[in-house]
């Protein structure tokens, strides 16, 4: 088995009294892909904050290819969201940048690891709006005239550039008509694969776990009550809160 | 020949905490050998836990007592308590399911949904599309259709879909729930002859065949199933 890249244990996170996150231990291993479920205000997306190194928990460890996330220093943390991680936000516009070009938009991630030859950084630019399906005489417009949908896969074209080990995803089709959703899905789930990269994504799409996830984490109240492999804790779930959550799904 | 899957005294019930923590016992005490080349067909009233016994088999539901023993790179592992990376690991390389329905991807289509397992062990891309593209002629799925993602085939197109995608990969281990329900006379000869040839290659199969003509075709012998408040 190998080894899980993402290690974190016991972490624990209060906000006042409320406990935002209680006694949370998980793990990410190359290639996987795990999604943690729960409704509005369970912790999912605080626990990825954690996770992220974007926030520092009350008591747990975080701990990258081995190395505490939380003790490594601002410059060293910033390092690794350039290089090891990648991060989708729910807001595209929260990872893009605005100002700039769509090419740019891609290109200036490379060029942050080091990337100076202008004609390859357009190269790769051009392949990778391919990739998620932004037609190439797009590149020099502002993301800002771009539709929503075209939007998150821009930045998701921005945050795969890199070639990244973990992508860290919030909600990443919230907000996005239906038929928008399963392009955006498929593309995740196609490219997550290709490329085998591994994937934390936060959801409250019941739909989109089980197409995605290897594995699932069931939130609730700060907490983790049922988890285990993606199919299982769907059509067998276990805890009252898991049972709740999975029949009210409407089928479609 | 050791088995390739069996079971000790498996049991299985659902709790519906949503109805006042009704608790349903569905199995109990299944001990179930399959070996090499075999099929057994599970044999049992409706509503006996036939379909459930088979999703214990492939993990996707959690057996409350007992053990599943699925021989897995030259070693039993127990499907009750492996951690879910084996068990993905396992359906990946060793034990395929196909169910009565199948899972729709959007956007994904026909030809690629058969040939995705069959990537995920290694095999090259072109390989597989082959592969997939020669089995779903012989189930006689017409060439226009394997382009098309399939949410608008028909409940018969899709359950050969469904079919391709499970015998493609030829994994030792085979569970079919109910494979010819929807299909008709010509389509159902061409199953047979599929399971027969994946026994003659060793796969051990366990099914569900209501159609007594497909079941006497292909099984080895009958488990019977026993609806739960029989058992005790």
């Amino acid at each position: 088995m190998t080894r899980p890249m993402l290690e974190a244990r016991g972490l624990t996170l209060h906000f006042g009294a409320i406990p935002a996150l209680v006694d949370v231990t998980i793990d990410v291993a190359e290639g996987e892909v795990v999604a943690i479920v729960g409704e509005s205000g369970s912790g999912k997306t605080t626990l990825l904050r954690v996770l992220s190194g974007l926030m520092p928990p009350d008591a747990g460890t975080v701990r990258w290819l081995g190395e505490d996330v939380h003790a490594m220093g601002e410059a060293a943390r910033r390092r690794l969201l350039r290089t090891d991680w990648g991060f989708v936000h729910q807001n595209p516009r929260d990872g893009l940048r605005l100002n700039v070009s769509a090419g740019g938009n891609v290109g200036e991630r490379l060029m942050a690891i080091g990337a100076r030859h202008y004609g390859n950084i357009r190269g790769e630019a051009l392949s990778w709006l391919a990739k998620v399906e932004i037609d190439a005489t797009r590149i020099d417009d502002l993301p800002r005239t771009f539709s929503g949908g075209m939007q998150q896969r821009l930045q998701i074209a921005r945050t795969l550039v890199t070639h990244p080990k973990l992508v860290f995803m919030d909600e990443p089709t919230g907000g996005l008509d239906v038929s928008v959703q399963a392009r955006l899905l498929d593309l995740i789930r196609s490219l997550s694969r290709e490329l085998g990269l591994s994937v934390l994504i936060v959801t409250h799409d019941i739909a989109a776990a089980r197409l995605l996830a290897d594995r699932i984490l069931v939130m609730r109240r700060g907490r983790v009550v049922e988890q285990g492999l993606t199919d299982r804790v769907l059509d067998d779930p276990q805890h009252p809160y898991t049972q709740l959550l999975v029949s009210s799904v409407l089928a479609a | 020949m050791s088995a390739l899957l069996r079971t000790e005294g498996v049991a299985k019930a659902f709790t519906l905490h949503l109805q006042g923590g009704t608790r349903i016992p569905v199995l109990g005490g299944v001990d179930l050998v399959v070996s090499p080349g075999e099929c057994v067909a599970l044999w049992g009233p409706s509503g006996a836990g036939k379909s459930t016994l088979m999703r214990c088999l492939y993990g996707n539901y959690g057996a409350g007592a007992g053990r599943i023993l699925l021989r897995h790179r030259g070693e039993e592992i127990d499907l009750v308590t492996a951690d879910p990376r084996t068990v993905i690991e396992a359906r990946r390389e060793t034990i395929g399911y196909v169910s009565q329905f199948l899972r729709v991807i959007p956007r994904v289509a026909t030809r690629d949904i058969v040939a995705e397992p069959m990537i995920a062990r290694g095999m090259v891309k072109a390989e597989a599309l082959a592969r997939a593209t020669a089995l779903l002629s012989r189930l006689n799925l017409p060439d226009r259709l394997h382009g098309l993602p399939p949410a608008t085939f028909s409940g018969g197109e899709q359950q050969r879909v469904n079919l391709a995608r499970g015998f493609a990969p030829g994994y030792p281990v085979l569970l079919l729930d109910e494979p010819t329900a929807s299909l008709d006379a010509g389509n159902r000869a061409v199953v047979v002859e599929m399971i027969r040839e994946a026994k003659a290659a060793g796969t051990a199969v366990v099914g569900i065949f209501h159609d007594a003509e497909v079941r006497e075709a292909v099984a080895d012998r009958l488990f019977d199933v026993i609806p739960h408040q029989d058992a005790a």
